[in-house]
């Protein structure tokens, strides 16, 4: 079983799935839509089960890239094609693969028109989610990275709501803006180290005025993909105007490569420029929790209240990601996974009313609990875990990035806590106003609680928010040694003083 | 056995939670009923037969580690937690018992049932919790359960905004305590207590450069994690939450919001004892709030009509005593009214709940009177809750509040003297709305309808027999509990810490003066009396005060206007800023700079600068956002380096 190509198998799978549904054809459209979807899912879950044997086969007690493949590709310029994974990509490959099975089953009814296109849409989409966490070649990653666009872009703008087209439009060429200079410092990096090859790279030393230039070249690319404060407002329109499914792979993985990019390139390769960059990074985080805190505080559409919390989440993550100490990093890392559980789980949560009333509209719904008992649990589960209630996913990250920023720089963390109050108030009250008060509205009066489809793609994202919760060392155990080996080696690059692990 | 009193409430919630259609109602009832009933009978076991020396510790998993920020689960049982396991089952084994009568109309008992054991749970948590990081686990949880038992009822909109407010509050003081728990592990390098507690004393007089400035180390901690208890037990300043709270069913209210919940603040102060002990600037505030608070709450008592609220402001008053006593060093006089208090105040939360229960769910005192005739039981408990309330002599709070009081005078910490006087007038206060609640509810003339009085009726046996027993409570859980409070603190074994185990503040107030001895009680006679020459004697005279001292009384009866003043100070301009945010910033500002293009934006720009000057505090307050942004930044790029 070593043998195989195995993270190959897991990247290229999906695009098997693809294969054979365009191979179907038939008048009836029903049947083609039933088969396209059972393909789909059989992918999906496939992929999935695949990508759990990378986590069995993952030694947790290594730092460096494991399962690594390598093969000459564009051999003239010396670009290879390889791929690896650490303890830290190992979860994102997780995430993606789950997701997309969630999302799948998610819109099983939900989907009506060019079932066949959606669900090519999301394979390739899968593909490409899970090479880019994979890919160990700056190019490779790159294409992947910005590849991510065009599916996402098709999704929002065929399958999307009234003013689908502006949004695609913004999504698509604000982040392709922001990708443009990250090119321009791929391009720079190959010439001066002469080589692509990602881990090469990270150990490449780039003097001082190179890193200066390269880092913000960089920063506007992930800035934009996180979002930060103020690159954040493509976010919403993009959220408002997605179907549910392209909600929850946009907030739960697309938001993740901003991150991970930082963690990927910014830290390792240009490590005195992100030490000097720290403050700014800090600052925009924190400006980013509060203010969009604040405006989902006064938001009336559903999505657009998510969306501007996950701005606010995400200013978690990169203040953690900036702290460059253990608790920091390792809670960055977390929040970024539980944010991708809990917000795509609350987009799915949108989505199953939305599926039924046709409104995003606050204003639209109330007193849900008593005709939707289920939906309430888990609405309410996944809005505790939103507001960092202990024993969910989301206290975790939270805790930690706290914890750590606090050894830093006390003020961060002052205002990463305000995140504790203002996050309780915007959720609580979507929450008060969806679900509680009285069921007044007439075609609320016969909706319906969950279906089948929609509780099992509920309940991994409720088993996996309570088992971070409540044991996130299962998570935090394998990623600890890639992440000691990125702090010792900003440790030895840098002049930061060594705070330890 | 520990890890059984702990884990058969969460079973209970569960089972009643997800399988409560299953097993109906009734089988909802008698599982959680049963399931807490073993588990106080199995904490009272542990108080009474397990002999106390080093903390027992029952290590059941690890939560989290990142480098050396290690958090396990574990259980640490110590007498301090034996006392607050007692409390916490026993009163909560007689609130279910209770709910099954009083919610026998209810039309979703299981998830009722489900809240309340889930709410033990999460308090059984916090108490035993072994680090702050649990403790916060315990802490976050029993305020998850409070809001979901605020908003019970979740058609009425004013349940849901109580609700809403009771969590956020609480969060804010929860801010405080996350931070706390920050700089313990930047100043200890650990959150385990008995790493913490035994490096406390070595940090004693050290200052540490925090948030720019150097500050006393101790003396900040014990500040963060006191503001984490002001939250929690609704002191001066984040008390607003705790009357709102009473929309929820009263059986909840007596558990949470008089028994156990809001004494958690306190448990907090006497459990982190080794670091208060230590923090003598931290101490002066506890002191300063926990005074101001037992007056100023008191003062609130003395108005209010909702004979709930009544009950809830006496709470805050009493919990302003227990944290005075921690304040001037009594932790374990503050441990041992908290113990008596919860006997009493559950009786008394549940008294009302048998007489809004017997008047068809009439909350108004204008419109109760003269019903002991009908609700003979109640009226007995009642009054044995208010006389042990009052401190009567022989009954639970005497023992208590008196002890408080004795070492207010006699402890030398600073402010003492303030809090002796505060104390002693709100226990004036005290005795007063004690019996114009007792006097108004139950004597003069019936102010209810025909209709309404033709129905009353006293409660079933379900709901006499937890009074009952909660009754024995107030009258004898003053014996029970002395030897918390004699004896050197043996009977704490190191769980609560005081320097001096031989002159404390507990050592010198069992040697106070006779007169100081008797003010108390003196002070006690003085209220009811007057109370009773008001309400009895007579019963026009209480219009002709509030007449005669309008302004005092309108600044009484609307709870000294913090509703209003936090509304304007913070709630308006959050939302006004939220939306200035959204309107003007997001959609104006980035969006016409960025995607729209410069040549657009340059136009717009002219005209928004213009507007800058709008005479609209958010605009500027926005400004100030943006400055403390550039401060921050320009603080750590230049000043630091």
């Amino acid at each position: 079983m070593s043998d195989w190509p195995l993270l190959s198998l897991v990247i290229f799978l999906p695009l098997v799935g693809v294969a054979f549904i365009l191979a179907i054809r038939g008048d009836d459209e029903a049947l083609v839509a039933q088969n396209a979807k059972a393909v789909a899912l059989w992918t999906a879950s496939i992929t999935f089960l695949l990508s759990l044997l990378i986590w069995a086969q993952f030694d947790p007690a290594q730092g460096g890239f494991q399962l690594v493949e390598r093969a000459p590709w564009l051999t003239g310029l010396g670009v290879d094609y390889h791929v690896g994974v650490d303890g830290i990509s190992l979860w994102f490959i997780l995430l993606s693969t789950l997701l997309t099975v969630v999302v799948i089953l998610g819109s099983w009814h939900s989907v009506q028109s060019r079932v066949k296109e959606y669900m090519i849409a999301f394979l390739v989409l899968d593909t490409l989610m899970i090479g880019v966490f994979c890919a160990l070649d700056v190019v490779l990653f790159y294409l992947f990275f910005e590849g991510i666009l065009i599916p996402m872009f098709l999704i929002i703008g065929i399958w999307g709501g009234p003013n689908r087209i502006y949004a695609a439009f913004k999504f698509f060429l604000y982040t392709l803006a922001g990708s443009v200079l990250f090119l321009v410092a791929i391009i720079y990096m190959y010439v001066v180290a002469g080589t692509t090859d990602l881990p090469t790279l990270m150990r490449t030393t780039f003097d001082e005025t190179a890193q200066f230039w390269l880092f913000w070249a960089l920063f506007a690319s992930f800035a934009i993909k996180v979002p930060m404060w103020p690159f954040h407002t493509w976010l919403p329109d993009a959220h408002v105007e997605a179907p549910t499914a392209g909600s929850v792979l946009l907030a739960g993985v697309l938001l993740k490569l901003g991150g991970y990019g930082f963690l990927r390139f910014s830290l390792p390769m240009l490590p005195d420029a992100a030490v000097e960059a720290a403050p700014v990074i800090f600052a925009l985080s924190v400006v980013a929790i509060v203010y969009t805190s604040l405006v989902a505080l006064m938001q009336d559409d559903m999505k657009k209240l998510i969306a501007y919390s996950s701005v606010a989440h995400m200013g978690i993550v990169t203040i953690g990601l900036f702290t460059f100490n253990m608790q920091g990093l390792q809670g960055g890392i977390i929040q970024m996974l539980s944010h991708g559980i809990v917000s795509g789980a609350l987009f799915m949560c949108v989505g199953v009313i939305y599926d039924r009333i046709h409104s995003r509209e606050i204003k639209r719904y109330g007193g849900l609990a008593e005709r939707m008992p289920a939906y309430a649990f888990i609405f309410m589960l996944f809005t505790m875990a939103s507001v960092g209630l202990p024993g969910t996913s989301g206290f975790v990250g939270e805790l930690l990035v706290i914890v750590g920023a606090f050894q830093e720089h006390q003020w961060v963390a002052f205002f990463a806590a305000t995140g504790l109050i203002l996050g309780a108030c915007y959720m609580l009250w979507l929450y008060r106003r969806v679900i509680f008060g009285g069921l007044v509205r007439e075609d609320l009066l016969t909706i319906k609680d969950m279906r089948t489809n929609e509780v099992v793609a509920f309940a991994p994202l409720v088993i996996l928010t309570i088992v971070m919760g409540v044991y996130p060392q299962f998570f935090l155990e394998p990623m600890a040694a890639s992440v000691d080996d990125l702090l010792r080696h900003l440790d030895a690059t840098t002049t930061l003083a060594a705070d330890g692990p | 056995m520990y890890v059984l009193i702990v884990f058969l409430p969460l079973l209970g919630a569960i089972i009643a939670g997800f399988f409560g259609r299953v097993i109906g109602d009734r089988g909802a009832q008698v599982v959680t009923c049963a399931l807490l009933v073993t588990a106080a009978v199995l904490s009272g076991l542990a108080l009474f037969t397990v002999p106390f020396g080093e903390p027992f510790k029952v290590p059941l998993a690890t939560w989290m580690v990142s480098g050396s920020f290690a958090v396990d689960w574990a259980l640490r049982i110590d007498a301090l937690t034996a006392v607050m396991l007692v409390v916490v089952t026993w009163v909560s084994a007689a609130v279910h018992i209770y709910s099954v009568g009083y919610m026998s109309h209810d039309e979703t008992v299981p998830r009722f049932m489900a809240y309340l054991s889930l709410f033990t749970f999460a308090m059984l948590m916090l108490v035993t919790a072994d680090n702050f990081v649990q403790l916060f686990f315990g802490w976050e949880g029993v305020g998850l359960a409070s809001y979901l038992l605020i908003g019970y009822w979740y058609t009425r909109p004013s349940a849901n905004n109580a609700a809403m407010k009771a969590f956020i509050v609480n969060r804010v003081g929860d801010f405080g305590l996350m931070l706390g728990v920050a700089a313990v592990f930047l100043v200890f390098d650990s959150v385990d207590f008995d790493t913490v507690f035994s490096a406390a004393p070595d940090y004693a007089g050290t200052t540490i450069s925090l948030f720019g400035a150097q500050l006393s180390t101790l003396d900040f901690i014990a500040f963060l994690m006191f503001v984490g208890a002001m939250g929690k037990s609704a002191q001066l300043f984040l008390h607003t939450w705790l009357p709102d709270a009473m929309e929820g069913p009263t059986p909840v209210s007596a558990l949470i919001h008089a028994a156990t919940m809001v004494t958690a603040g306190v448990f907090l102060v006497a459990r982190l004892s080794p670091i208060f002990e230590y923090a003598p600037l931290a101490l002066m505030f506890v002191t300063f709030i926990g005074a101001s608070t037992a007056f100023f709450a008191a003062t609130i008592g003395l108005t209010q009509f909702d004979i709930k609220r009544v009950i809830a402001y006496s709470t805050c008053s009493q919990l302003g005593y227990m944290f005075f006593a921690c304040g001037v060093g009594a932790y374990a006089a503050a441990i041992f009214h908290l113990f008596t208090h919860a006997f009493f105040k559950a009786l008394l939360f549940l008294g009302a709940g048998s007489v809004i229960h017997g008047l068809s769910d009439e909350q108004d005192m204008r419109r109760m009177g003269g019903l002991w005739r009908h609700l003979k039981f109640t009226y007995a408990v009642m009054w044995i809750g208010s006389l042990a309330l009052m401190g009567v002599p022989f009954f639970a709070g005497f023992y208590s509040k008196d002890l408080i009081l004795e070492a207010a005078w006699a402890s030398h910490f600073p402010l003492a003297g303030y809090a002796f006087w505060l104390g002693l007038i709100a226990a004036v206060l005290t005795a007063f709305y004690s019996g114009r609640l007792l006097f108004m509810t139950f004597h003069g003339a019936p102010r209810a309808s025909e209709e309404a009085m033709h129905h009353v009726h006293e409660s079933p046996l379900v709901m006499t027999i937890p009074l009952g027993f909660l009754a024995l409570g107030a009258m004898f859980a003053g014996y029970l509990g002395l030897p918390m409070v004699t004896g050197d603190h043996a009977f704490w074994a190191g769980a609560i810490y005081v320097k001096d185990i031989h002159h404390n503040a507990i050592e010198a107030a069992h040697h106070v003066p006779l007169y100081v001895k008797l003010m108390p009680v003196v002070a006690g006679a003085i209220g009811l009396v007057l109370a009773w020459l008001m309400y009895v004697a007579f019963p026009a005279l209480p219009d002709r005060v509030a007449h005669v001292f309008r302004p005092i009384y309108l600044l009484f009866y609307n709870k000294w206007y913090f509703d209003e003043i936090y509304d304007v100070l913070f709630v308006r301009p959050t939302r006004q800023l939220g939306l200035f945010l959204w309107r003007q910033i997001d959609a104006s500002v980035i969006d016409d700079y960025g995607p729209n293009g410069v040549a657009a934006s340059a136009l717009a720009g002219t005209k928004r600068i213009v507007r800058l000057q709008s005479g609209y505090i958010y605009h500027y307050a926005f400004v100030m956002l943006i400055g403390v942004a550039g401060l921050v930044t320009w603080y750590l790029l230049v000043v630091q380096d």
